[in-house]
């Protein structure tokens, strides 16, 4: 054998390569997925009024999917995210699912935080088969079949404050709220539920959305002098109202205020040294003790920075990815006409404990709890639901 | 030089009609005709405020509120027609039980056609003749609008067992029994939609061609001069700004049926800003620049924020400043720039 050309040598390297590169490409293939990604919409508001809720709803999905495409995906598939922003527009929303649905053809969307962008988005699920996973809190009144509501509805958190002030705190009530559709709607559940537990309407009243003037209705607070106050005041108005309350001698110690509406995420806009002291009636707080939860927030926190804060929602969206992989697994196909009924009775082991959506209505039994804000943001858990509470989408008045 | 320029607008306006009537539901699918059919609502309101704005001289910041009353009205009688025999579903929840007095006649599609056509335009000749007839016009007229414009979305919300509140008014499933998503529902609505907004461009230009609108150009330059030479400008301010709000309640309507609903943020103050950026984008001048504008900046969100989701606002702010900045009279000024230029 002579030497080799030059000719030869570059040729005879070229094809080393070449095969190099063949062999690693089909190695990276092997070791990740052979399967075909599958598609998964996550809609949410990620420019406008919303974003600040709805954004960091996005990031608990992303860190689900991570989880999930780390540990084999869903059925061998890796999810695929597709993202698209709603804009705090119900109408971008109703757009933007018809596009998941038609073009980008996702076999389920995760999304919407107002109850206005559900309302848009459900006509199109019902005319393009598709299905939605709520993952927020809201006042119920509603079964569409397309929608699993992986968050508490309104009898899961109202009923139970209710209930926990007139045993704990005292038997007067003032109910205030936004004006819109959710806090009125806990508000008829409020006063459905007082006499009940022998409590006693004082007061009611609304404020308009973005409202930061409290001073008329913290001077009615003050004249009707309530033991407990009801607060569904939602978004940055609560700033103006904790502090006023806070500034006219409202602080929370003698007269109780309880809000459904206030989690960790709004705390870190409120700023925690003026909710401090104040309570919450959520599913899930951060605080929650146990390995499931510790994991959940390490993980959170490792992929998004130590400072950040996990509240209701984030987790609820976070627990939508995996009920709806169990719900595929369960009905061993994407369909999602076959995922909703498979998902029927379907138990998750979630973050906040157990979570088991129901045989009927597409909502989800969970345990409900209430906390105290600390000065750190966060909520010391002062009374737990003792088991799972039986969501009741329309309330019984 | 000014043949020129009419010919140039006629061109656009057949240009316009062709891609519209034919290229669109010939090239595009079901789902995005839909989109360019929801986009074009806006048009009927950017053709409103090149009249106005660009040729009366009048900025209305709350063209939002008449593009609402078309798109509500439509949106009750397709929600009494979906709800059946029952109540629509927010009025039930928020405990009203009989049907109120003023949403029966939306029941019947010619009181319904009708109160798109004369509530917005009796409104908007009321209301703008007596702001007018007071001499109230520039900037303070455009904070009264703006002013409006919210105080119509805090009503909106507010009066939520009337108007679902925050949620507005969505799921309809039917037109007078006509499956509105059916396939050839999607085409019939579509080229409604097209005549009728052709036939508001070119009522629109022969206006700003006729006598009438050498007055109002007049009075959008000199208002002073005209009013001693003895025209009683207020109501020609007043005429000129309801056939504005006529053709944004019209736009409304069609808003409703393409997009399946209607809400208060579809009709605040940011919607109603954004309307006047159509035109601004389109050309202020130009009725065919008015359709432009709302279709670019529609497909153009629609592009952006379905590849950028996280930064795509910003792209469009750039391109609105851009726009502002170095093409003063928009896409078709551009055009006119250029085709005068090569004389």
């Amino acid at each position: 054998m002579g030497k080799l050309s030059r000719r030869e040598f570059m040729s005879l390297g070229g094809a080393t390569a070449v095969a190099g590169i063949t062999a690693s490409s089909s190695l990276l293939a092997s070791s990740a997925f052979a399967a075909e990604p599958v598609k998964l919409g996550l809609l949410h508001s990620l420019t406008g009024t919303i974003a600040i809720a709805e954004a960091a709803m996005v990031d608990a999905e992303k860190l689900a999917i991570d989880q999930i495409n780390a540990s084999g995906g869903v059925m061998g598939r890796p999810i695929q995210a597709i993202i698209q922003d709603g804009a705090s527009q119900p109408s971008v929303f109703a757009e933007k699912a018809a596009l998941l649905l038609n073009e980008y053809k996702v076999p389920a969307i995760i999304g919407c935080y107002t109850s206005a962008s559900r309302k848009a988005v459900e006509p199109v699920l019902n005319r393009k088969r598709g299905l939605l996973y709520y993952p927020t809190y809201f006042e119920g009144e509603e079964e569409d079949p397309n929608v699993i509501y992986t968050s508490q509805s309104a009898n899961q958190s109202v009923v139970q404050a209710i209930d926990w002030l007139a045993k704990e705190k005292g038997k007067t009530f003032f109910l205030v709220g936004s004006d819109y559709v959710y806090p009125r709607t806990c508000n008829l559940i409020a006063k459905a539920t007082l006499p009940k537990v022998k409590g006693r309407l004082v007061g009611e009243e609304y404020a308009p959305l973005g409202q930061t003037d409290f001073s008329a209705i913290i001077n009615k607070i003050k004249a009707a002098k309530p033991d407990c106050i009801y607060s569904t005041v939602v978004g940055g108005s609560n700033v103006a109202f904790f502090k006023q309350l806070r500034a006219s001698g409202l602080d929370g110690t003698k007269q109780v205020l309880l809000s459904t509406v206030v989690s960790e995420n709004e705390i870190e806009g409120i700023g925690a040294q003026n909710a401090v002291g104040y309570y919450a009636c959520m599913g899930y707080f951060e605080s929650i003790p146990g390995a499931a939860n510790q994991a959940f927030v390490k993980a959170f926190k490792a992929k998004y920075g130590q400072k950040r804060v996990i509240g209701d929602p984030m987790e609820c969206a976070y627990n939508s990815v995996y009920l709806w992989k169990k719900g595929v697994e369960k009905a061993k196909s994407f369909d999602p006409q076959k995922v909703i009924v498979a998902s029927r009775g379907l138990i998750l082991e979630a973050p906040e404990g157990e979570v088991k959506v129901d045989e009927k209505n597409n909502y989800v039994w969970k345990k409900v709890r209430i906390g105290r804000a600390r000065s750190d943001g966060q909520f010391d858990i002062v009374w737990q639901s003792p088991g799972l509470v039986e969501p009741e989408p329309f309330i019984k008045m | 030089m000014k043949i020129k320029r009419e010919y140039m607008e006629l061109g656009a306006l057949a240009t316009l009609a062709l891609v519209l009537l034919v290229a669109f539901p010939l090239l595009l699918g079901g789902f995005y005709l839909n989109l360019a059919g929801k986009y074009l609502s806006f048009a009927f309101v950017a053709i409103g405020i090149v009249l106005t704005w660009g040729y009366g001289g009048i900025l209305s910041l709350g063209q939002g509120i008449f593009f609402g009353l078309g798109g509500y009205a439509l949106a009750m009688f397709l929600k009494i027609e979906a709800s059946g025999s029952n109540l629509p579903d927010f009025m039930i929840w928020s405990g009203i039980k009989v049907m109120p007095a003023w949403w029966a006649p939306f029941s019947n599609i010619y009181i319904t056609l009708a109160a798109i056509v004369l509530i917005p335009a009796t409104m908007a000749f009321v209301f703008s003749y007596l702001v007018f007839k007071k001499r109230v016009s520039g900037v303070y007229f455009a904070i009264v609008t703006l002013a409006l414009a919210l105080t119509f979305t805090v009503l909106l919300v507010g009066q939520q067992s009337y108007t679902g509140g925050e949620n507005g008014i969505t799921n309809f499933t039917t037109f007078l029994g006509y499956d509105i998503y059916s396939h050839a529902s999607t085409y019939a609505i579509y080229y409604t939609e097209i005549v009728l907004l052709l036939f508001v461009a070119m009522g629109s230009t022969a206006v700003i061609r006729s006598r009438l609108g050498n007055v109002v150009i007049a009075i959008r330059d000199r208002e002073d001069r005209v009013r001693f030479s003895g025209y009683n400008t207020a109501a020609i301010k007043a005429f000129i700004f309801m056939l504005g709000a006529l053709f944004a309640s019209i736009g409304g309507a069609f808003f409703t049926i393409q997009a399946g609903l209607i809400s208060p943020t579809v009709v605040g103050v940011t919607s109603s800003i954004e309307m006047v950026v159509y035109a601004a984008v389109g050309g202020r001048l130009s009725v065919p620049g008015a359709v432009l504008g709302a279709l670019v900046v529609g497909f153009l969100q629609f592009y952006l924020s379905n590849n950028f989701p996280h930064i795509w606002l910003f792209f469009l702010g750039a391109l609105f400043i851009l726009v502002v900045t170095a093409m003063p009279n928009g896409l078709m000024g551009l055009l006119d720039r250029f085709a005068l230029s090569r004389e």
